[in-house]
């Protein structure tokens, strides 16, 4: 498996071979808008990309993005943090959850633009050293999670849900939780996990 | 995704002269070639579908600095029109004196998209109808007008039964938007020329031959805030739905009432999952009002809510499923302790 520890310290893994294949990454070398100057009345040129600063995790990120990039896209492709992912793209299965502020939100139907200026924490920035953040201990202790895919998402929604006071009950874990799917069903495993995680959360 | 311009307006005279500069005569509100952005739980989502194709955006978020209070006063409440439906749903005098607006927009949409979507753009989301959703289909009257409708003789059970016309069945699918025309609420809009106030029932249009104008809104016109006179604490929103959470209405109601002695002095039902436009049902408010409550009464202004009702192939049980809705929701308004 190309994610092997020793083929990344080689520094060729999977995702940067797919990615240098592709070209994706590539923006074009033109006259760049910004935001800034977005905010005349005159819109800036759709062809060109825009100058944006991303708050990412405690570090301000500086991209050239085409307009139309979400902040899921900018995360993933654009900063390589490939832990929100990209289930439906349509808002309708949380596995992009991240926190802009202090609020859930999910990634794929926010544009990068608009978030511009906020604080926005990935499931990267969650564990500090070498502990993790006690929500993803409890998903581990818990076994709330088969695949997998959903799990980066369901952490960040889960932390949330906490501190919105949403997880007195199994039944407002439940409904809090719902915008969150897991194909795999783990759902039983993820209310256990959401319960032994909340009183550490709350306790700060 | 198409290509658009991207800009922020710092104010409401820049956001409402970006968006009218770019309104062509003709286009109706919901082809009109620049777009609000608020939550964007909407229209980026059409916007990947290639349903809604703005060539520019116009970023209003950093309007809700004066745009998003939610103020419960003694006489009246505020709500700005970019006020988070999951702080209007959270808040304390919201949840003890209008239930039915607290429960309508805790029971719509996850946590997720509540953090995001503005009340504002909540009444002003898209239908859910598959056909309009799919740009595969060619016939659909709303995206394309005069192209026909692929729902009348296709999957259409979660269509609409009420508001219909030959042209459209599409449903509208909010939730809030039935408590505020319950509550007789007024939508204030802010456009070229300053304010204008409209009772919030004269904001959407049924289809009838034009499915493609959905509000009365103007290019260039933006939903500022929603008020509504008095307190309704007796007041409930229920939402039958395929799933228990995180689920459109196949039929939902907004009930409100004011009982006094035993006697319903003044009582509102709105319906919703069932209709093309948020649904007063005003023939069943005639059969509770200045009546004691039993379950008799219950199931008549049930029957009125839905005289009028038409089903299709798939859509029917919507009637028999919406007239239950509305006589448990009335049970449960009456049996409130307030």
């Amino acid at each position: 498996m190309s994610d092997h520890p020793s083929s990344q310290s080689s520094g060729y893994d999977r995702r940067s071979f797919m990615a240098g294949a592709a070209g994706s990454a590539l923006v074009p070398l033109t006259a760049r808008a910004t935001v800034h100057e977005a905010r005349a009345a005159v819109a800036q040129d759709p062809a060109l990309p825009v100058d944006v600063t991303l708050r990412v995790n405690g570090q301000e990120k500086r991209l050239s993005l085409d307009a139309r990039t979400t902040v899921l896209d900018a995360l993933r492709e654009h900063l390589k943090l490939t832990g929100s992912k990209k289930g439906c793209d349509h808002g309708q299965c949380g596995a992009c959850t991240v926190l802009i502020g202090d609020r859930r939100v999910v990634s794929c139907l926010t544009l990068a633009l608009a978030a511009e200026g906020q604080e926005i924490t990935t499931i990267e920035g969650l564990a500090t050293d070498d502990r993790l953040h006690p929500m993803q201990q409890a998903f581990i202790d818990n076994d709330a999670f088969q695949c997998g895919y959903c799990t980066p998402g369901q952490i960040m929604s889960a932390i949330a849900c906490v501190k919105e006071g949403h997880a007195g009950t199994d039944a407002d874990i439940r409904e809090y939780m719902s915008g969150n799917i897991c194909r795999c069903a783990a759902y039983p495993n993820i209310v256990a996990a959401v319960k032994q995680a909340a009183p550490e959360i709350m306790k700060g | 995704m198409r290509p658009f311009s991207y800009q922020r307006a710092t104010d409401p005279d820049m956001a409402v002269q970006a968006l009218s500069a770019a309104a062509a005569a003709n286009k109706p509100l919901t082809q009109a070639s620049a777009q609000p952005l608020a939550g964007g739980t909407t229209l980026i989502d059409l916007m990947k579908l290639d349903v809604m194709r703005p060539a520019a955006i116009v970023d209003i978020n950093p309007l809700a600095q004066g745009w998003s209070e939610i103020s419960p006063g003694r006489e009246n409440l505020r709500l700005g029109a970019l006020a988070k439906m999951s702080d209007v749903a959270a808040h304390d005098e919201i949840q003890r004196n209008y239930p039915v607006i607290a429960n309508s927009l805790k029971l719509a949409a996850s946590a997720q998209l509540r953090n995001m979507a503005t009340l504002g753009g909540n009444v002003m989301q898209r239908t859910r109808c598959s056909y309009f959703r799919d740009v595969s289909y060619e016939n659909c009257n709303k995206r394309n007008p005069g192209s026909g409708c692929a729902a009348m003789d296709g999957i259409n059970r979660m269509h609409a039964v009420l508001g219909i016309s030959d042209q459209c069945i599409a449903t509208y699918p909010g939730d809030f938007a039935q408590a505020l025309i319950a509550l007789d609420a007024t939508v204030e809009v802010t456009g070229k020329s300053g304010t204008r106030s409209m009772p919030f029932a004269e904001l959407h249009k049924a289809p009838g031959n034009t499915p493609e104008i959905e509000t009365t809104l103007q290019p260039g016109e933006l939903i500022s805030a929603f008020l509504i006179s008095g307190r309704w604490p007796r007041s409930v929103y229920l939402k039958a739905r395929d799933r228990q959470s995180y689920e459109f209405a196949l039929s939902s109601t907004a009930v409100a009432l004011d009982v006094q002695d035993g006697t319903i002095r003044d009582a509102r039902v709105a319906l919703g999952g069932v209709a093309t436009v948020p649904w007063r049902a005003r023939e069943a408010e005639a059969q509770l009002k200045g009546q004691k409550f039993d379950d008799g009464l219950a199931q008549r202004a049930a029957d009125a809510a839905f005289a009028e009702a038409k089903g299709r192939q798939h859509n029917s049980f919507k009637i028999a499923l919406g007239k239950r809705v509305v006589a448990r929701a009335l049970q449960q308004a009456v049996m409130m302790e307030i």
